[in-house]
């Protein structure tokens, strides 16, 4: 098997993440979708380190995977604020930009 | 054996059959993720891919990320997001109307247009050069390799980075702080409230019957008058039809006769 296909599949995942992205209505399955592409690229960065033979891919994956978490953590939050001024958690609720 | 090795640019067997068993799992997991109407059932199937992907990381020489994207994403940010779903509601499913016309298939095209020109590109691509694996840099150790690398090149956007994840922390709290309107109540207010608004009975829902014969939570009590008080069952029983009538223990004629 080439190493290839861990990039082909990097590529399939962080497809199906961008679909989601842009098809789902509830906001938290967005940001499921989100986490997805992120770690379909990861994917590619580790597999890239490999392939050049240098740790540096998976210093930036490293990096990668703390930007996700303050992503999340932030994220999460203005969806419980939105949540709790509007009773609904789908991103079509939330058009306006003030109550 | 180094299960590892890379010969020709090919892999070695093993690595080939853990990645043809677990990556059609990992893509069927976020297609299904994408498809199914509950968002906890997508966070579940989120969570098996991210342990895929753990596995695959393990296997590309990434031992360290792997262990760290275990704890991490399955361990802390699929908690986060398991928390956040109770918070909001398990059940709020995704509503299927469009509300741009043609979106939806719009979005789906563009996304297999993504993913075609993704993979095309990755298959023309070259390295130039034969992959060489980590096996030379890995020799102290992932973790050790990683750190020599991280404190050394990397150390100004490590120090950067730490800046970040106290601004998230404080960003956060932020956001999810809420002011108090009006003062919290009480128990005192409460008590009193309760008392003055006399909705729910203050001394209590007054118990099922208890007769000679029969007691059980399925039979009404009485009422001074001898009309059977609903709110002495359970509503539950009463929905299924399963109340017993009173009226069948009370004292039969004979006796009257008898004091006659």
């Amino acid at each position: 098997m080439s190493l290839d296909y861990y990039l082909y599949l990097s590529a399939l995942l962080f497809t199906i993440g961008a679909a989601g992205v842009l098809i789902r209505r509830n906001a938290i399955v967005v940001f499921m979708c989100i986490e997805l592409m992120l770690n379909a690229s990861n994917l590619a960065f580790v597999t890239f380190a490999r392939m050049n033979g240098s740790i540096d891919g998976q210093i930036f994956a490293f990096f990668t995977m703390v930007v996700a978490a303050c992503e999340v953590v932030v994220g999460l939050a203005i969806i419980v604020t939105i949540y709790r001024s509007r009773r609904s958690a789908s991103v079509d609720d939330a058009r306006l930009l003030k109550l | 054996m180094n299960l590892a090795a890379i010969i020709e640019n090919q892999t070695e067997i093993p690595e080939a059959v853990l990645f043809f068993i677990l990556s059609p799992i990992m893509v069927l997991s976020a297609l299904g993720m994408l498809l199914v109407k509950k968002a906890v059932h997508s966070a579940l199937l989120l969570a098996v891919i991210m342990i895929g992907l753990a596995i695959f990381y393990i296997a590309n020489q990434a031992s360290f990320l792997g262990i760290v994207q275990i704890v991490v994403y399955t361990g802390a940010v699929m908690m986060l997001f398991l928390f956040i779903l109770m918070l909001v509601g398990v059940d709020s499913s995704d509503s299927l109307e469009e509300t741009i016309r043609g979106q939806r298939i719009g979005a789906i095209l563009g996304s297999l247009g993504v993913g075609f020109l993704l993979i095309s590109l990755l298959s023309r691509a070259d390295l130039g050069r034969p992959y060489s694996g980590l096996d030379l840099v890995n020799v102290e150790g992932n973790v050790q390799a990683i750190a020599n690398t991280l404190f050394t090149r990397y150390v100004w956007a490590f120090e950067v980075i730490s800046a970040l994840l106290i601004t998230a922390a404080l960003g956060a709290m932020v956001l999810a702080h809420r002011e108090r309107l009006l003062p919290r109540k009480s128990q005192r207010e409460l008590a009193a409230e309760r008392v003055r608004q006399n909705v729910v009975p203050v001394a209590g829902l007054p118990g099922p019957g208890t007769y000679a014969q029969h007691n059980a939570v399925d039979i009404p009590a009485l009422l001074p008058d001898g009309t059977p008080a609903d709110l002495s069952v359970s509503k539950v029983i009463a929905a299924r039809g399963e109340l017993a009538n009173p009226s069948t223990f009370r004292m039969n004629e004979k006796k009257e006769e008898g004091q006659e």
